[in-house]
């Protein structure tokens, strides 16, 4: 047993994680938008034509705003290694105004003489995010019961086949809804029983699931789908669905509102998740069972039953987020389709701390920052595309080093439990 | 069994001999490749179209259905068979020995990068950056391999050393940020697998990597100073690369079993808070860590771009492989000398299953298949015994425990 290192953040020395980050992306800022300066202005594209409450397109010159933005960021930065320099932690709401100063910025400067779709950026945002926000709210309840959940990426993956061809054999969405539920949850219940029963180190059964998922889904879909893919492989789609009233306000409205049933289902999970693992009984025996598991056993807490529904729950969750890729988004299943959004999950997983609403804050970022490449991409930007396509990745680093801090994870995660 | 020896005690050594060999891991490996290519002929033949156009006559004809289906299985794991190690059907004893070279092709890169991943999980470390450090290892190999003009060998040399260096880089990368802000290896392991591959998919479009006159994203091919010379003459592809991998995983048991750098590694990765009260630097310990396994995963991508891949490459030169050594490192149970025996098995797959393919249409994703259930057999003695009706050599015996080629460290995600 390796001993539970549960101690509070205490800055003993000065931290200068905080202003090195704000510093090099200061750095950037100044060579970027003074260095390589752009002319004229930026449209921001608040509604669209469709929309009841039509808001004025923002229109911002883009010398000036990038300017001004840089030296809020000059100021920020200063701010934070003060900050350092007394001792003091940093703070987040200093963060938060560096991102958004820094998105803001870029933004202007990158669509400079065009017309950003701001709603396009954040309906497409949403999309992305939801098998990300399942898969992460999957890993959240498997990890905090004390079994690591590597396998997303394989849940996800049985879950849009599963959907995808019961969906299509039945010609009903619910049912292969169904389908990637049956399906997360097999997945989930073989890493159940290799690691609960069999003592499997976690970690090891769930990347072996993820090539046998990868393995197997691809071997049938060139056997078997492809031989009747009109029967077996195109399932209908769920359509777009208004909420009456909520998506008529402005911005938030059509980003959140006019989505599809898959959507809807993710808001309701992240708040249904979080309730449940910090507000009921439920929660605080998978979350004892987490982090210390003689403890709760000595309660009367049976830890491996616990374990094993915690986990087939989670599965569940991870297999509608599979759904998503077949019946929300492409209307078919591909070879290896989730394309490592499960890796994605689970880095938002640590990311958001193993807590299902920071995870999603997670999972969020991911999507917006994927989908920000796609349309400056549409809209022609003077960075070259690999460059944008990798700012996700090259954000989360900076994140995970330089702001998220010291993680902690639950206790017990990845630690098999035996009665002695 | 010998039911006729004639002395009690002797019957008895001979069962407990008997019973030591069948419970030991040996015969669990053997049989765990045998229940996985059991799985596998059972998904083999449920899929193929002549099983499937007789299954309607179980009843009636159920000989018919057991000819289609052993037809189907035999046909495929024969392609395979004849691919990975010997094809009766070609002329000459050089050709049809030519396969096995061929899984020696395979086998090389996979070793290197699963020595890179086992390296790392036995420091507690779970490198899934395999891809990245392949890639940039492979650019800077390559850029060496086709812009500089040196003399034979010593071209070479640099070549290697410059990929070793580049993968050197990309995973020493990610134990400083660990070691120095606490960054989880995994998170930024599987980013910087993005951002090399990006960076790399920009670079093949620019003069630095980019084929002169050319329009595809593809690197010009590397001179003849900077290749692997072949190892068994022009016929085969096997090169070099192979007799390097050895040498690594020679260095590798060496530094694991024989070095003090190596008692650190070990002791950090059976407990790290253990080790830095007995005075070891564990920060250190894991830029070391991962420098060490990024230049071994750095050296596969070295072996494909100055070996089979050396006519240009493009960001795809990885082909999974360093995805795939983390299943070579979990099946070589992290053990340099494992590591090489389950390199060479799943290389055998790999060339097998191309003929499978090419032959019998069988999708070479069933290989994948295959193997992950074998890795998942292996960690899960108690189920293939189980299966098998084998004795547990745990009984009567302390409750065993969970045999894991990890140390509990790397559950800390």
């Amino acid at each position: 047993m390796t001993t539970v290192t549960s101690q509070p953040v205490r800055l003993v020395g000065r931290s200068w994680k905080t202003p090195i980050a704000c510093g090099l992306f200061t750095v950037l800022a100044t060579v970027l938008f003074i260095g390589q300066g752009r002319p004229g202005e930026t449209t921001f594209q608040l509604s669209r034509d469709a929309d009841l409450v039509q808001l004025p397109p923002l229109v911002a010159p883009v010398g000036a705003t990038t300017l001004g933005l840089t030296v809020v960021l000059l100021l920020l930065t200063a701010h934070a290694v003060w900050l350092a320099v007394t001792r003091r932690r940093p703070q987040i709401w200093s963060s938060l105004a560096f991102a958004v100063a820094f998105l803001v910025a870029f933004l202007t400067w990158a669509a400079a003489g065009q017309t950003l779709p701001v709603l396009g950026l954040l309906v497409g945002t949403v999309g992305i995010s939801v098998p990300l926000v399942f898969g992460a709210l999957g890993g959240v309840i498997s990890e905090r019961v004390g079994v690591i959940n590597v396998a997303i990426e394989g849940q996800l993956l049985g879950g849009a086949f599963v959907s995808a061809v019961v969906a299509s054999l039945t010609g009903n969405l619910y049912a292969g809804l169904l389908g990637a539920v049956v399906a997360g949850v097999f997945v989930s219940l073989v890493l159940a029983v290799f690691s609960i029963r069999y003592w499997v180190d976690q970690v090891i059964v769930g990347v072996v699931l993820i090539v046998f998922v990868t393995g197997l889904t691809s071997f049938l879909s060139s056997t078997v789908l492809t031989k009747d893919a009109a029967a077996l492989n195109s399932p209908p789609r769920f359509p777009a669905i208004d909420v009456p009233v909520l998506s008529q306000i402005p911005i938030i409205g059509p980003t959140f509102f006019r989505q599809t049933v898959i959507v809807y289902a993710a808001y309701v999970a992240v708040v249904v998740v979080y309730m449940c693992l910090f507000h009921t009984k439920w929660g605080l025996r998978v979350r004892a069972a987490g982090e210390h598991p003689q403890a709760a056993d000595t309660v009367g807490i049976k830890v491996n039953a616990m374990r094993l529904w915690a986990v087939s729950i989670a599965g569940a969750v991870v297999g509608i987020g599979g759904a998503y890729f077949t019946l929300g988004a492409v209307g078919s299943f591909q070879q290896n389709m989730t394309a490592g959004m499960g890796y994605i999950a689970l880095a938002a997983v640590i990311f958001g701390r193993w807590h299902p609403i920071r995870a999603t804050l997670a999972a969020l970022l991911f999507g917006f920052a994927t989908n920000l490449q796609y349309v400056l991409g549409a809209i022609g930007s003077p960075v070259p595309s690999e460059f944008m396509l990798m700012l996700p990745y090259l954000v989360t680093i900076v994140a995970v080093a330089g702001l998220a801090g010291q993680v902690r994870k639950p206790a017990a995660s990845g630690l098999p439990y035996a009665r002695r | 069994m010998s039911n006729e020896a004639p002395l009690r005690t002797g019957d008895d050594r001979v069962r407990a001999i008997v019973r030591e060999i069948m419970s030991g891991t040996a015969v669990i490996s053997v049989l765990a490749v045998v229940l996985a290519l059991a799985i596998g002929g059972v998904l083999i033949a449920a899929t193929d179209d002549h099983v499937r156009a007789a299954a309607p006559h179980l009843f009636t004809d159920p000989g018919g259905l057991l000819a289609a289906a052993w037809d189907a299985v035999a046909g495929a794991y024969g392609a395979l068979f004849q691919g990975a190690v010997f094809n009766p059907n070609r002329d000459g004893l050089v050709l049809q020995l030519k396969p096995i070279t061929e899984t020696l092709t395979f086998a090389t890169p996979l070793i290197a990068a699963g020595l890179g991943v086992a390296l790392a999980f036995r420091v507690g470390l779970f490198n899934i950056g395999g891809q990245g450090q392949m890639l940039v290892a492979a650019a800077c190999a390559g850029w060496v391999g086709f812009t500089l003009h040196l003399p034979f060998g010593v071209h070479l040399a640099l070549a290697l050393l410059a990929g070793l260096a580049g993968g050197a880089l990309w995973g020493g990368l990610v134990g400083l940020l660990k070691a120095r802000t606490g960054a989880h290896e995994v998170i930024v392991t599987i980013m910087l697998n993005y951002v090399a591959f990006y960076l790399l998919s920009y670079l093949l479009r620019t003069p630095l990597l980019q084929a002169p006159g050319s329009s595809n994203p593809k690197s010009p091919p590397i001179a003849d100073t900077a290749a692997l010379p072949p190892l068994l003459g022009p016929q085969f592809n096997l090169t070099l690369g192979l007799v390097l991998v050895v040498a690594a995983t020679i260095f590798t048991w060496w530094l694991l079993d024989r070095s003090a750098l190596g008692f650190r590694f070990k002791a950090v990765g059976i407990n790290p808070d253990a080790a830095r009260v007995a005075g070891i630097d564990v920060k250190r310990v894991y830029v070391a860590t991962m420098l060490i396994a990024g230049a071994l995963v750095g050296l596969a991508g070295v072996t494909q771009v100055l070996g089979p891949a050396r006519a240009g490459f493009t960001s795809g030169i990885d082909a999974g492989i360093g995805f795939d050594a983390i299943t070579v490192a979990l099946l070589g149970r992290s053990r340099p000398w494992g590591v090489l025996a389950a390199g060479t098995l799943f290389g055998a797959f790999k060339a097998g299953g191309y003929l499978m393919q090419a032959a019998e249409a069988v999708p070479i994703d069933i290989v994948l298949v295959v193997q992950s259930l074998i890795v998942l057999f292996i960690a899960a003695p108690p189920l293939v015994r189980g299966v098998f009706r084998l004795p547990d050599p745990s009984v009567g015996t302390a409750r065993q425990d969970p045999a894991s080629p990890v140390p509990e460290k790397v559950s800390a995600l």
